[in-house]
C-alpha cells in the first residue's frame, strides 16, 4: 500500500509532485478502481496524488461548440447536470448504469476512461461523442482521440506516473443529432454489462447524416463498428436501414465467449439487438 | 514515511486525527474514533455495509481512502439520531420489522436518508435503485421498502 497522500490544490501543482517523485506517485481522482487494484497488489505506488479536490477539474463546461469535463467531475454530477442531458445525453444515461450510487458518488468520468476497461459504460458513451481526452505532462499539454489510449484490457497509454488527464473534450450535439445508449446485464444495478451499445446520429430530413456507433465489450477498448456507420450514412431512416447496420455492427464486432458474460452467438444475437435499439431511440430524441 | 495528520468533520465535531496515509475512511471511524456503527463486510466497495454520508453524498467507507476527508463533513449512523431520539427512518425501520441481523442496516438508513433529504415523496422503483448499493442477506428488502415508503409519510408531515 502508499506510504503518502497528497492532495494537490492545482493541476500545476499536481505535475510538479509527479515530478519529483520521479515515477513513484501515481494519480488517483475517484480511486474506485485504482484502490482495489494497489489494496490487491496488482498495482503498485509509493506515494499517491490525489487530483478530486483540484477545483478547475470539476468543472462541467461549455467551451464554444465543444463540452468540456474536468477529471475531478464524478458519475452522479453528470446524471444531474442540465448540459449533459440536454447536448450529451448518452453520456447521462452511461453514466446512470454504472455500479451503484455510492459508485457513481465517487468514480469519475476521466477515471472510466483511464481504467481502461473495454466496456466501461461512461467511456463507451464517450467514443459515441468522438470525445477526445485533454493530458497534461511535464512537457506540456496535448490532445489525444480517446482511441489511441487503450493498450490492453485494464491497461491504459497514459502514465499516470508522469502525465495527468485533465479532462474529456467533445462536441455537443445540436439540435438535428440524437443519441442513446443500451446495455445488457444480469441486473440492473452493480452488475457488469454483458453488452453495452452506443449510438449518436445526425440526421437531415428523412436521412441519416452522420452517425457514431459503438459497442462494448468486443475488443480491447470500446468498438466503433465503421461497417454499421457506412450503412447509414446518407441512407434513408426506416427500419431496414437500421436493421442492416445494426447486423452490421454485430458482424463487424463479433463478441466471442465468455465465461461471465455469454456465449458467442448469444451475445452476437444480443449485439444486433442493443444496436438497433440504440440508433432506434437516437433517432427518436433527434426528432424531438 | 509515518502518518499524516487529518482534519475533518465527524457527525458535526472537528476532528483531528494521525493516519496512516493507507488508511481507509472506514478504518479511522472503527479503529481510532471508536465509531464502530459503521459496518465492514466486502471491503471492495460492492456491499453498501460501510455507507457513509461525505459532503451530503453516500459513498463507500471501505474504499474510500481517509485523506479524501480532508477539510470535509462526514455523517455516520452515530451521527442521524436526534439528541437520543432515533430519526423517523430508524423508527420506521424497527416498526417495519426491515432489521434481522443488522449488520446492513446503518448503511441502508444513510442511504434512505440521502434518498429522502433528495426525494422526499419516492416511488417505489426510486427507493430501489437508491437502495441498490446495499445489500441485505436477510430481509429480502421487502420490509425495508415498506419502512422507507413509512418513513417518507413520517418526515412528509
Ligand atoms: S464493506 Fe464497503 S462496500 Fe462492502
Ligand atoms: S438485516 Fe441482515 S444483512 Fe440486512
Amino acid at each position: 500500500m502508499w506510504e503518502e497522500y497528497l492532495s494537490p490544490s492545482s493541476t500545476q501543482e499536481a505535475v510538479d509532485m509527479l515530478r519529483s517523485y520521479n515515477g513513484e506517485a501515481q494519480i488517483i481522482a475517484g480511486g474506485t478502481d485504482l484502490v482495489l487494484d494497489l489494496s490487491k497488489g496488482t498495482r503498485k505506488a509509493k506515494c499517491l496524488i490525489d487530483i478530486g479536490d483540484i477545483d478547475e477539474l470539476k468543472k462541467i463546461d461549455q467551451d464554444g461548440d465543444e463540452i468540456v469535463i474536468g477529471a475531478g467531475v464524478v458519475f452522479s454530477r453528470i446524471i444531474s447536470s442540465k448540459l449533459i442531458q440536454e447536448k450529451a445525453y448518452v453520456l447521462a444515461e452511461a453514466a446512470a448504469t454504472i455500479g451503484s450510487p455510492q459508485i457513481r458518488n465517487t468514480g469519475t468520468v476521466v477515471g472510466n476512461v483511464v481504467s481502461a476497461q473495454p466496456a466501461a459504460d461512461a467511456a463507451v458513451a464517450l467514443f459515441a461523442l468522438d470525445a477526445r481526452a485533454e493530458i497534461v505532462g511535464s512537457d506540456g499539454k496535448r490532445i489525444v482521440p480517446l482511441g489511441e489510449l487503450y493498450e490492453g484490457v485494464g491497461i491504459s497509454k497514459v502514465d499516470s506516473t508522469a502525465e495527468i488527464v485533465t479532462g474529456v473534450r467533445f462536441k455537443a450535439l445540436g439540435s438535428n443529432q440524437g443519441s442513446a445508449f443500451m446495455r445488457l446485464a444480469q441486473r440492473k444495478a452493480l452488475a457488469l454489462p454483458v453488452l453495452n451499445a452506443a449510438a449518436t446520429v445526425a440526421i437531415k430530413g428523412d436521412k441519416f447524416y452522420e452517425s457514431l456507433v459503438v459497442i462494448a465489450p468486443v475488443a480491447t477498448r470500446p468498438f466503433r463498428s465503421e461497417d454499421a456507420e457506412n450503412c447509414l450514412k446518407g441512407a434513408s431512416i426506416d427500419k431496414g436501414t437500421i436493421e442492416e447496420a445494426a447486423e452490421a455492427a454485430a458482424g463487424e464486432a463479433n463478441p466471442r465467449d465468455s465465461a461471465l458474460r455469454g456465449s458467442a452467438e448469444y451475445r452476437k444475437k444480443m449485439a444486433k439487438v442493443l444496436v438497433k435499439r440504440a440508433i432506434q431511440k437516437a433517432v427518436e430524441r433527434a426528432k424531438e | 514515511m509515518g502518518k499524516q495528520f487529518l482534519t475533518m468533520t465527524v457527525n458535526g465535531e472537528t476532528v483531528e486525527v494521525a493516519v496512516e496515509p493507507s488508511a481507509m475512511l472506514i478504518d479511522v471511524l472503527r479503529d481510532q474514533l471508536d465509531m464502530i456503527g459503521t459496518k465492514e463486510a466486502c471491503r471492495e466497495g460492492e456491499c453498501g455495509a460501510c455507507t457513509v454520508i461525505l459532503e451530503g453524498m453516500t459513498v463507500n467507507s471501505c474504499i474510500t481512502p481517509a485523506m479524501k476527508a480532508q477539510g470535509r463533513s462526514v455523517l455516520t449512523i452515530e451521527g442521524v439520531d436526534d439528541q437520543g431520539k432515533l430519526h423517523p427512518i430508524q423508527e420506521a425501520f424497527i416498526e417495519k420489522g426491515a432489521i434481522q441481523c443488522g449488520y446492513c442496516t446503518p448503511g441502508m438508513v444513510l442511504s434512505v436518508k440521502v434518498l429522502l433529504d433528495e426525494n422526499p415523496n419516492p416511488l417505489e422503483e426510486e427507493v430501489k435503485m437508491g437502495l441498490s448499493g446495499n445489500l441485505c442477506r436477510c430481509t429480502g428488502y421487502i420490509k425495508i421498502i415498506d419502512a422507507v415508503m413509512v418513513a417518507a409519510r413520517q418526515m412528509g408531515q
